[in-house]
């Protein structure tokens, strides 16, 4: 049968305005908020201000280069150190928000971050807690098994996967932290005589 | 103070940090008294959000009291009673002049694409956030309301973001009556979406998701259809089976970036970070909707590119609208749909922990265990 100009199945809105609650009270968009998208009112928003004052950096922070300036607020936490914090602020400083590279350097750094917050915690004496820091325990408390199968769930059939990447990516990191930390180690030891010159 | 800290993906902790302090004029400093874990917290936790730095502090919903403030704040004193939308705004720039403040152009330094927020890395400003017992509230003039007598903690909290990204999400789908609405995910945002789109006339509601106490919370609170999408062979065809053929009015992507449903697609996005996201659930809402009809889309997603089937929203014509909901702008019409009993945020509420269970309630959150929906955190500062 061949498709006409009706809405099919068109519903009684007066049994939906008897069964669901507030059903229709912002059908006017004229009680929506946001229906229009931009409304100019600059008088609402709280501010007392034309420009805003200046935030003071006490480091150099990094900004977007499609930034002009630095913005009049910006977070303080975790300024840019080690190695990450070199990669982080290359990205920020050579690509705009437009390059790929630009994340990549981003996400790159991340990854670098994790692994010298790794051996820097343990010289502190906060060593990572894996088991603790993924929360395993709630595997036992939060009904793990009895949460995941027989439920129909789409994500089941990775539960192994998900098990096999956590611990292999948690090796890869604690191997890195452990080469970091003998390489550490042995720059600060005095120098081995070697063979050649004994 | 104590505070919740990333370590890297899927680790979290709980440690000592030192106290924000006031670094602005207009800053003020709040005790956090409840937060929440939101699902868009678990990009940053499974390492799809770059810029996310160890040591940093999540959390964009909280509600505290106020402890000091700045020499220029105007509008709060010690001791009142706060929540924080979670953008942060200056409300004086292009942007939030026209009431976009998830847009604001003064408070994230790192990026323009997205306004300030708290706790959602440094590509959203890098603003610690309200997993703590203390924040730091940039432009506290704008960035408030003083929570009414009325309204419980906890439905000011789900205030602070899935209740108006929710309904936004509703909004921006410009809901006709009687129109077809369906919602992807029957996460929070999703639950309030399905809400919003009644408030809005519309004459059929289907929430699409996998997880089945979920569904059934999508059919007692926001009274919809329900559809387990592991139960049919294909989401779209049944889509075009139940509307004679036209497909929905309205679809809403409430999932984002960790999106099930496409093994590729999770693989290539959460394990390789190869994508911004997986676009399954996208990718469906565009295949859907009728032809010239629109695609709303919340769910958050990386900065990254993502393999979205635009040939197919260009060949039917769609409207795709997105947003990070504007948070304040919402706020005097919830407010009155809360107090005149149309809403309440708080009914999703399914689990409350102490700071000291953070690692475990990310887990829950990330693994979807206990039938978990919404959870609390009370840091509960001495």
């Amino acid at each position: 049968m061949a498709y006409t100009a009706n809405k099919p199945n068109a519903p009684d809105t007066r049994e939906l305005r008897a069964k669901i609650p507030g059903w229709g009270v912002d059908l006017d968009p004229g009680m929506r908020p946001a229906a229009k998208k931009e409304v100019y009112d600059p008088a609402s928003t709280g501010a007392h201000w034309e420009v805003p004052e200046q935030q003071i950096a006490t480091f150099p922070r990094e900004r977007s280069t499609e930034h002009r300036e630095i913005t009049p607020v910006f977070g303080t936490a975790c300024p840019p150190k080690g190695l990450s914090g070199i990669i982080r602020r290359a990205a920020y400083r050579h690509w705009s928000e437009g390059q790929t590279m630009h994340w990549l350097a981003l996400m790159f750094a991340d990854r670098i971050d994790v692994l010298e917050s790794l051996v820097v915690d343990l010289f502190r004496g906060k060593p990572d807690n894996f088991l603790a820091e993924w929360g395993i325990k709630a595997e036992l408390t939060r009904h793990g098994f009895k949460s995941r199968f027989g439920r129909h769930r789409a994500d089941t059939w990775r539960v192994p996967l998900d098990v096999l990447m956590l611990a292999s990516s948690s090796l890869l990191v604690l191997g890195a932290g452990y080469v970091m930390v003998n390489g550490f180690k042995s720059m600060l030891a005095p120098p081995k005589r070697r063979w050649l010159f004994g | 103070m104590r505070a919740m800290v990333y370590r890297g993906p899927y680790r979290v902790r709980v440690e000592e940090k030192d106290m924000p302090t006031i670094e602005h004029p207009n800053d003020a400093i709040v005790r956090v008294t409840c937060a929440a874990i939101c699902g868009s917290d678990l990009h940053l936790y499974h390492g799809l959000m770059p810029d996310t730095r160890v040591g940093f502090t999540f959390g964009h919903e909280f509600t505290g009291i106020v402890e000091e403030v700045g020499s220029s704040v105007q509008s709060l004193r010690r001791g009142d009673r706060v929540m924080m939308p979670f953008n942060i705004s200056c409300g004086a720039c292009f942007f939030c002049a026209r009431q976009l403040y998830s847009s604001c152009h003064n408070t994230n330094a790192n990026a323009t694409a997205a306004g300030g927020m708290f706790g959602y890395s440094h590509t959203a400003g890098g603003y610690d956030g309200g997993q703590a017992e203390f924040v730091r509230v940039p432009f506290a003039d704008v960035n408030h309301a003083i929570i009414p007598e009325w309204m419980s903690e906890e439905d000011a909290v789900l205030l602070t973001d899935a209740c108006p990204t929710g309904y936004q999400a509703a909004e921006m789908g410009d809901i006709k009556e009687g129109d077809v609405v369906v919602v992807f995910g029957a996460g929070p945002v999703g639950l309030f979406a399905a809400k919003s789109a009644w408030l809005m006339g519309a004459g059929r509601v289907i929430v699409v998701d996998h997880l089945d106490w979920r569904l059934q919370m999508a059919r007692t609170f926001a009274h919809a259809e329900t559809l387990n999408f592991t139960q049919v062979n294909d989401v779209v065809q049944h889509f075009k089976d139940v509307t004679d053929n036209l497909g929905a009015d309205v679809c809403i992507e409430a999932v984002g970036a960790e999106a099930d449903g496409a093994g590729f697609q999770h693989l290539a996005t959460v394990k390789m970070k190869l994508q911004g996201g997986a676009p399954t659930a996208l990718n469906w809402a565009i295949d859907s909707v009728r032809k010239a009809g629109i695609v709303s889309v919340v769910g958050g997603f990386g900065p990254l590119f993502s393999a979205v089937k635009f040939g197919d929203a260009m060949n039917k014509g769609l409207t795709i609208r997105t947003a990070q909901c504007s948070v304040k702008r919402h706020w005097p019409r919830l407010f009155q749909h809360v107090k005149n009993g149309v809403l309440k945020p708080s009914a999703i509420v399914t689990h409350r922990l102490a700071l000291d269970e953070i690692a475990e309630g990310y887990h829950m959150m990330s693994s979807k265990l206990d039938n978990v929906v919404k959870p609390l955190v009370f840091p509960r500062a001495a």
